[in-house]
Parts: structure tokens; C-alpha cells; sequence
């Protein structure tokens, strides 16, 4: 089975919509122009989440990407339907444990490249029990 | 021609999503009240766990082989569930979802030839978006689809999971190696009388006449398992919105419950629950019955000998309000309690359920009032928005420890904000 298969299907979900109250419907004053333009606010899922049913949020714990932007305590928006390309933030399983770390693949090497001085990479060859969980989709902080 | 997917050891496999060190181990999940073992894995199974068995017996041995043992976590793997179902939406034109973990799906407009890839299609896709393996058998029918099944589960490498069955061959050689009880639809006690008559594969079955089915297998039933078996589709797909006609809410408690009072604030819970699903539904329900199982036992012998009591009342119109219905409940409680019994389970059944927009009004009951209603639906938006019944009726209670015995429950990863998945 190539993997090419594994990744072939898009989601094309259904994403319930509500109908927003048009506030100057009942107005009395100034209306029309501005009811022309109406259109449903901005939906933080539409963007964050692009198929829902393979989209995980986790939460960061410690500093391993902390060089990459990604701190103790953010939240990653995990999709499980994305291929892991070279240089994507991953969340890889290797000898049961589960790792968040930048994927790097090269022509004949595969690594999983922490973002912080504290921490090397990890070598994967054949030896390794190896699987991508999912590929980090977005992150979310407070400020 | 139709599939089915199943989910291969469902509750097990949603523990192993988040926690990829348990995969190839064997791990077992319990039951409601950490009773018995509901969910295995095949490790599990090899070692010889038996599929319900009490808890407490196969604790020993469950240490013994260091099996992973978890409580049922019902949010994640009701979640879970749907995640697994959307997928197949997302693939398949019509899916019923049979239970939580399995599904039918038509795949009609697919090429007999391409048949077989695109059942792999469907288990690698489910596998890679949600984490979940999944077993996919195609037939003509669904009972032949579920023999397909089997087959893919009992041989999960050869087949990749999945096994179509589309040749007059094909489909001899998988019925002659399934055992005539392994038949969705042969129950146990006709297991035994077509074991006593010789048949015991479902190759065999599959040549009885449907006369001498309808004779000997209950009917109609009979009759359609046969024909069903030689390729001619009777049981169809099921429209997915099919609105229940009973809602029953019913648990174990955590220890035997002997007071009247924590009785009554069970019932009350669990009918806030009902109702609520009522209400999900739109329905209105005009008959409430409500039943308890004791275990008593003399001075000198403990025996487990439940036994089940209920009573139940008619109301005067149907209703949804969860006032109401508890009203009713707390009545039925109090006339079936009988001091000194050991209570071990209660529930409420809700029947006789008519759309909440035709309910009948009597001549002598005043209509529900609106703003009664509008409050029913506020405190469902509440609920539902904010987890945990946050608002509720009095009579609920505020402590419970009739509650759920839950010791070993995973996080609930994708459900709630405070309990995400930590990763490092």
C-alpha cells in the first residue's frame, strides 16, 4: 500500500452555519446600504480546523520547540489527515512515546529535530518504532 | 453491494489513540461501575480474558500479565465514535450507523473490480484520520457483508482487515468456514437445534429451503437469513434520523443502596436525563416507568439472586418537562421501596413518545405554559455549553455517592479544554 493512498481523501464536511440576525432589519432610521453587505461573522473553526473529524487539540508541556515559537503551555491543533512534509512540526510516535519535534527527511535520513539546545535529535532507522500521529496544524496562545 | 465497518476493539483502541505505548499489549476496558470487562484486544484475548467477564475474578490475572486495565470513558469514546462516522461520510454515499462502533455503508456505483481497494481505501482512511483500525467486510447483503467481516477480523494480516466477497467462490469458501453460530441473526437457542440437525456451517445453512426456515427459525426471519445468505438483499439500509420510540436511562450504582432518599435522588437524575434526550428528539413521552433490581439475601448465604421490580403511570398528557416527569418518578419510587432491600440498579424508561408538536390536550389539564418550555430549553443550552449537569432539579441531589465506581478512567483528551492530551 503506497502512502500516497493513506492521505488521498479531503474532507468535505458540513459545516452548520446559523443565520445571523440582521440587526437593522426592524431599524427605523438609516438600513438598506449596510443589510446589502451583511455576512456571517468570522468563524475561528472554518479556519482552524479544515477536517474536523481528524483534528486533535493538545496541549505543550516543557521546551523542546521553544525555538520554533512553540511554548510551555500552548495549544497545537493536531490534523491526523495532513502528510508530513520536510520541515513540518509533527507529532511522531517512536518506541510508544509520543514526541512533538520538526519532521526532517532527506534523501536517505530521517530525523526528529527538537527547537532547543537542551535536547538532541532522534536518529530514526529501522530499528525504531516509528509512526506520524499527526502534523501541527496551527497553535494558540494567550497574550 | 453493501459493507460493514467495524471498529476492532472499539474502547480498547480509543485508550491506545493516546497512549501509543500500549499498542501491541494487551488492554482491556470495564464496564460501567468497573463490573466486568466489556472491550479486549487481541493480546488481551490470547491470554484467555473472557469478553464479560466479572472484574473481580480476572483482576488477579490481569496484574499477573500486566494488562492495562481502563474504566469506560464514555465522552471520549462517544466522541471518538463520531469521528469514526463522519469519516465514513465523508467516504461512503449512505452510512447507518448500526452501534458505536460499527457501521453499514452503500457502495453502490462502485466497480466490482475496484471493490476490494476501496474497502482498504475506507479502513486506512479511518485508521489515518481518527487513529481507529477498523475491519471492513463487502457483500452482496448485509449478512453476508457481516460474514466478510468476521472473516477480515480473524484474519487481520492476510486480508489487510478487509474482505470482499463477491464471487460465487469467494462466497462458498467463506461461508464453509464460518461456523453456523457466527451468523448475524442465528441465535443461541437456534444454534443448538441446526448443531443437533448437522448444520454447522453457514455453507450448510445457506442450502436449507426457505420454507423449512420459516418452519424452524422463527418465520419471516427465518426466511429472510436465507435468502439473505444466497445473495438476495431483504434487510435495507435504515434511514439514518429514525427517532427512538423508548428512551431509558438506567445505571448500576457504585456500592447497594438501602436509604429511600438517595433512591429518589437517583431516579431524579436519571429522569432529568431521559428527559433531556427527550427533548433532543422533539418528543413527548405519555408513559413513565420506572424500575429498581435488588439483591437480598438472609443472614447465612450471600447469593447473587437480582431481582427486578417496576411500576409505571400514564400521565394525563404527554410532557417533556423535566418537573413533571421527575413528579411522576419520585411518586412510582416511593410506592416500590421497601425498607431493608439492598438496591443495586435503577432506571427510568420513558415511552409511549408522540412529537412534541402534537401533543393531545386534554379537556381537564391546562396546556404546558411556553415559558416553562423556554426554561427546559435553557437549561439544555446550559448544560450542553457548559458540561456536567450545571443546572438541575433539587431533587437530583448535590452529592451522589450512589455514583459510578470509575477507578481507572483515562483523561477525556477530546472533549475537554482542561483535560488535552500533554505533549512534550
Amino acid at each position: 500500500m503506497e502512502v500516497e493512498k493513506f492521505f488521498g481523501s479531503r474532507y468535505s464536511g458540513s459545516k452548520r452555519f446559523t443565520q445571523q440576525d440582521v440587526s437593522t432589519a426592524n431599524a427605523t432610521g438609516f438600513t438598506a446600504a449596510a443589510d446589502d453587505y451583511m455576512e456571517r461573522g468570522i468563524d475561528l473553526n472554518e479556519q482552524l480546523i479544515r477536517n474536523k473529524p481528524a483534528t486533535y487539540f493538545m496541549r505543550v508541556s516543557g521546551n523542546s520547540m521553544i525555538n520554533a515559537g512553540i511554548y510551555n503551555g500552548d495549544i497545537v491543533i493536531v490534523d491526523r489527515s495532513l502528510k508530513p512534509q520536510n520541515g513540518k512540526i509533527v507529532i511522531a510516535v517512536i518506541d510508544g512515546e509520543m514526541l512533538i519535534r520538526r519532521y526532517e527527511k532527506t534523501l536517505n535520513r530521517l530525523r526528529l529535530v527538537p527547537e532547543t539546545s537542551g535536547l538532541s535529535p532522534i536518529e530514526v532507522n529501522e530499528f525504531c518504532d516509528f509512526k506520524i500521529w499527526g502534523v501541527v496544524a496551527y497553535i494558540i496562545r494567550q497574550v | 453491494m453493501k459493507a460493514i465497518i467495524d471498529c476492532n476493539s472499539f474502547y480498547a483502541a480509543c485508550e491506545r489513540v493516546f497512549n501509543p505505548s500500549l499498542n501491541g499489549k494487551p488492554v482491556v476496558v470495564l464496564s460501567n461501575n468497573d463490573g466486568c470487562i466489556v472491550s479486549r484486544t487481541d493480546e488481551a484475548k490470547a491470554l484467555g480474558i473472557k469478553m464479560a467477564g466479572p472484574y473481580y475474578e480476572a483482576k488477579e490475572m490481569l496484574e499477573q500479565h500486566k494488562v492495562a486495565v481502563f474504566s469506560s470513558n464514555y465522552h471520549l469514546y462517544g466522541d471518538m465514535s463520531w469521528r469514526v462516522m463522519e469519516t465514513l461520510r465523508m467516504l461512503c454515499q449512505h452510512v447507518e450507523v448500526y452501534s458505536v462502533d460499527e457501521a453499514f455503508a452503500d457502495l453502490k456505483g462502485i466497480q466490482e473490480s475496484a471493490m476490494w481497494n476501496y474497502g482498504l481505501h475506507i479502513s486506512n482512511t479511518v485508521e489515518q484520520w481518527t487513529g481507529i483500525p477498523v475491519s471492513v467486510g463487502i457483500a452482496a447483503t448485509k449478512t453476508l457483508a457481516k460474514v466478510a467481516n468476521h472473516l477480515a477480523k480473524k484474519n487481520k494480516v492476510a486480508t489487510q482487515g478487509t474482505v470482499a466477497l463477491l464471487t460465487p467462490g469467494q462466497i462458498r469458501e467463506a461461508l464453509e468456514n464460518t461456523a453456523v453460530q457466527n451468523v448475524w441473526g442465528v441465535g443461541f437457542r437456534s444454534t443448538e437445534k441446526l448443531r443437533w440437525l448437522g448444520i454447522d456451517t453457514a455453507w450448510k445453512l445457506r442450502s436449507m429451503s426457505e420454507e423449512w426456515a420459516h418452519k424452524n427459525l422463527g418465520g419471516v426471519v427465518g426466511t429472510r437469513l436465507i435468502k439473505e445468505l444466497n445473495g438476495i438483499s431483504c434487510i435495507e439500509m435504515k434511514d439514518p434520523l429514525r427517532k427512538k420510540k423508548m428512551i431509558a436511562t438506567t445505571r448500576m450504582f457504585g456500592k447497594p443502596v438501602f436509604e429511600l432518599a438517595q433512591l429518589k435522588e437517583a431516579i431524579a437524575t436519571y429522569t432529568s436525563r431521559a428527559a433531556e434526550k427527550l427533548r433532543r428528539q422533539s418528543g413527548a413521552a405519555r408513559l413513565i416507568h420506572v424500575f429498581v433490581v435488588t439483591n437480598d439475601y438472609s443472614a447465612h448465604n450471600y447469593n447473587y439472586n437480582p431481582s427486578t421490580k417496576g411500576l409505571y403511570t400514564t400521565l394525563p398528557i404527554a410532557t417533556s418537562l423535566t418537573n413533571q416527569l421527575i413528579a411522576h418518578a419520585i411518586m412510582l419510587i416511593e410506592k416500590l421501596y421497601k425498607k431493608g432491600s439492598r438496591y443495586l440498579k435503577a432506571g427510568v424508561m420513558l415511552t409511549d413518545i408522540v412529537p412534541d408538536t402534537s401533543i393531545q390536550y386534554n379537556l381537564f389539564e391546562p396546556p404546558a405554559h411556553d415559558n416553562l418550555r423556554s426554561l427546559m430549553h435553557a437549561i439544555d443550552n446550559i448544560n450542553f455549553g457548559m458540561r456536567d449537569e450545571l443546572v438541575k432539579f433539587a431533587t437530583s441531589g448535590t452529592k451522589k455517592n450512589w455514583k459510578m465506581r470509575q477507578e481507572h478512567r483515562s483523561l477525556r483528551h477530546t472533549t475537554r479544554w482542561d483535560e488535552l492530551y500533554e505533549i512534550h
